[in-house]
């Protein structure tokens, strides 16, 4: 595979699963924690925060990277705190990480909240009579569960961050080994004159890693259906 | 002994309810939205009342006054829910694990493999919940309550979900509960059979407030406290078994007067509950000759109480208990029947179900207390 894509091609295609990795691993605790909230709390702020959550679904893409860069930029609000400690996302991976796990946050959070909302409260009362503490209910009754659910949002979070183009470019622009993941390269190819080849090779690419995403979701969803329907 | 004050309202309806939970079975008895299932989940922690007090000697679930609301998880009790309410993502062995798995290291405990043969559950340890019948779930669920260590085993209508065969296959295992383990049971009912066969104590229920408390026979026995109506009236007697006979028949004996009932598999000496149900008994101001039924029972009407339709209920004291009968007020009105008349009380013996027949259990009279009926 290395040989059939070029060094440039490879590169866009390493950052693209490292970026999406990292976007996916580090927003599904936060997706869960946010998931359960939604399904299970109520609190003051929950419409509010429910929107924010769904904000960058239906806002255009540009202006979820403008924002990102606006807040997250190094003389923005928060990045300017966090490039203090070292941690800088402006024109880095880790600027495309981010941008890449706003845009699929949301679609982590709705298939993980519907699968939480589909866990019977009755079970989790079972379990804190059993004398289950809160947190335990949930490890134990509400997470394995709702399994499917959070199998299928990480899954889609991640193929939605292998596609982010529109976030990304606007907050870490479309710098080669640093922001330049497979929709921007697909985009810079198609910019230079013969640059189809290359781009198609990438579209391969994309094709089969969300066909192997989706079988994959599949596959284990199948196999925790089974564990928890019985038999 | 648990002491329960609970006041709560919901919108149409106020639960203001204090009765006092012995050792044994103490059955929560009345019709759907009496507030039964109400009182259970606050003393399990699931529903937290207005007001209230629900404590056990020195062990305090719930004292608003004093500002002390345990949490559910902290309680110690083991729910039997009507439903069941099995993990269904854990297998039979590990829905039986998990509330031991949460309790204190050094709490009084059941061995697994006796609850395991108490309920013949062996062979279903493997499997998940969703491979099992509404009976053998039920049978789970009494163990996965039993094993986590309850200081208080709460059961809300457990066999409301069976059909009667199944409810017929459970209920021993009640009974066995009752009887073999030494934790004060909590039991909701709307049935008068299941309360007859289980009950030490019978707190009855009406729209949220108690209307009568006390050990089973006594309150099942007061014409008053009849949830369902007429229909259901019926009073319960202990009585020994004496001898099996060989036409099919049992004889049995209480306080003194042999009570002859279809056949039953205890051996002779055991204590049995049997439940005589108010439409099965005649009344006859002499003692009747030449009648087909067997079991005649002499005594003295204590009350009589008029029904809402043609009825009425007739409370005899006889020498082996307070006996219902559910005769015409016309018949009532003919035969001069009034509290003092001495009448006979008749039964078929045909007539006592098998489902009315119980094993003895501990406490429910005064009349012969030997210990279980498998004993």
């Amino acid at each position: 595979m290395t040989d059939w894509l070029g060094p440039e091609e490879w590169r866009a295609v390493a950052l693209s699963l490292q970026v999406s990795f990292w976007a996916t691993v580090i927003s599904l605790p936060l997706g869960i924690l946010t998931a359960y909230a939604l399904a299970r709390w109520t609190f003051p702020g929950k419409q509010l925060l429910n929107g924010l959550v769904h904000l960058p679904l239906i806002l255009p893409p540009v202006v979820t990277g403008y924002l990102l860069l606006l807040t997250f930029g190094t003389r923005g609000p928060v990045g300017g705190i966090l490039a203090d400690w070292g941690i800088v996302f402006a024109f880095r991976w880790t600027g495309a990480a981010l941008a890449a796990g706003v845009m699929a946050f949301p679609l982590m959070v709705r298939a993980i909240r519907l699968s939480i909302e589909a866990v019977d409260p009755k079970l989790e009362q079972a379990s804190a009579t059993l004398g289950a503490s809160p947190a335990w209910v949930f490890l134990t009754v509400t997470m394995p569960m709702a399994l499917p659910g959070i199998v299928a949002g990480t899954i889609l979070a991640f193929a939605k961050a292998m596609g982010e183009f529109g976030a990304t470019i606007t907050f870490v622009s479309n710098i080669p080994g640093q922001t330049r993941t497979i929709p921007s390269a697909i985009y810079a190819f198609l910019q230079v004159p013969g640059g189809e080849g290359s781009a198609m090779k990438l579209v391969i690419v994309s094709v089969v890693v969300a066909m192997g995403a989706l079988l994959l979701s599949e596959l284990i969803g199948r196999r925790v259906a089974a564990r928890v329907g019985g038999a | 002994m648990l002491e329960v004050a609970v006041r709560h309202s919901f919108e149409g309806f106020t639960l203001d309810a204090a009765f006092r939970a012995p050792p044994g079975v103490t059955v929560l008895f009345g019709r759907s939205g009496s507030g039964k299932t109400t009182i259970v989940n606050a003393v399990a922690g699931l529903l937290m009342p207005d007001a209230g007090r629900i404590a056990s000697g020195d062990w305090t679930l719930l004292d608003t006054d004093a500002g002390i609301r345990l949490k559910p998880h902290r309680r110690r009790l083991g729910y039997i829910f009507q439903e069941g309410r099995l993990f269904p993502h854990l297998t039979v062995r590990q829905n039986l694990g998990y509330g031991a798995w949460f309790a204190p290291r050094d709490a009084p405990r059941e061995e697994i493999g006796h609850v395991v043969d108490l309920l013949g559950i062996g062979h279903l340890l493997d499997r998940r919940p969703g491979a099992l019948s509404g009976g053998e779930k039920s049978r789970v669920a009494i163990g996965r309550a039993l094993l986590s260590a309850p200081r208080l085993i709460l059961a809300d209508e457990p066999l409301a979900a069976l059909d009667e065969a199944r409810k017929a296959e459970i209920l021993p295992y009640f009974e066995r509960l009752r009887d073999e383990v030494s934790i004060p049971i909590l039991y909701v009912s709307h049935s008068a059979s299941e309360v007859a066969r289980l009950a030490t104590t019978v707190v009855a229920l009406d729209a949220g407030r108690v209307v009568s408390q006390g050990p089973a026979a006594e309150v099942l026995g007061d014409p008053a406290v009849l949830p369902a109506g007429a229909r259901e009236a019926g009073a319960v007697l202990t009585a020994r078994v004496v001898r099996h006979h060989e036409d099919g028949l049992s004889e049995l004996e209480a306080g003194g007067i042999p009570l002859f009932l279809p056949h039953v598999v205890q051996v002779p000496g055991s204590t049995l509950r049997v439940r005589i149900a108010a439409h099965d008994v005649l009344l006859s101001r002499s003692r009747p000759e030449g009648l087909s039924a067997l079991n005649i029972l002499p005594g003295t009407v204590a009350e009589v109480r008029p029904g809402e339709g043609p009825g009425a209920i007739v409370a005899l004291e006889t020498a082996a208990g307070r006996v219902l009968a559910r005769i015409t007020r016309r018949s009532a009105a003919a035969l001069g029947i009034a509290p003092g008349v001495e009448v006979h009380a008749v039964v078929k013996t045909v007539s006592v179900a098998p489902s009315d027949i119980g094993v003895g259990g501990r406490a429910i009279s005064s009349l012969g207390r030997h210990s279980g009926g498998d004993a």
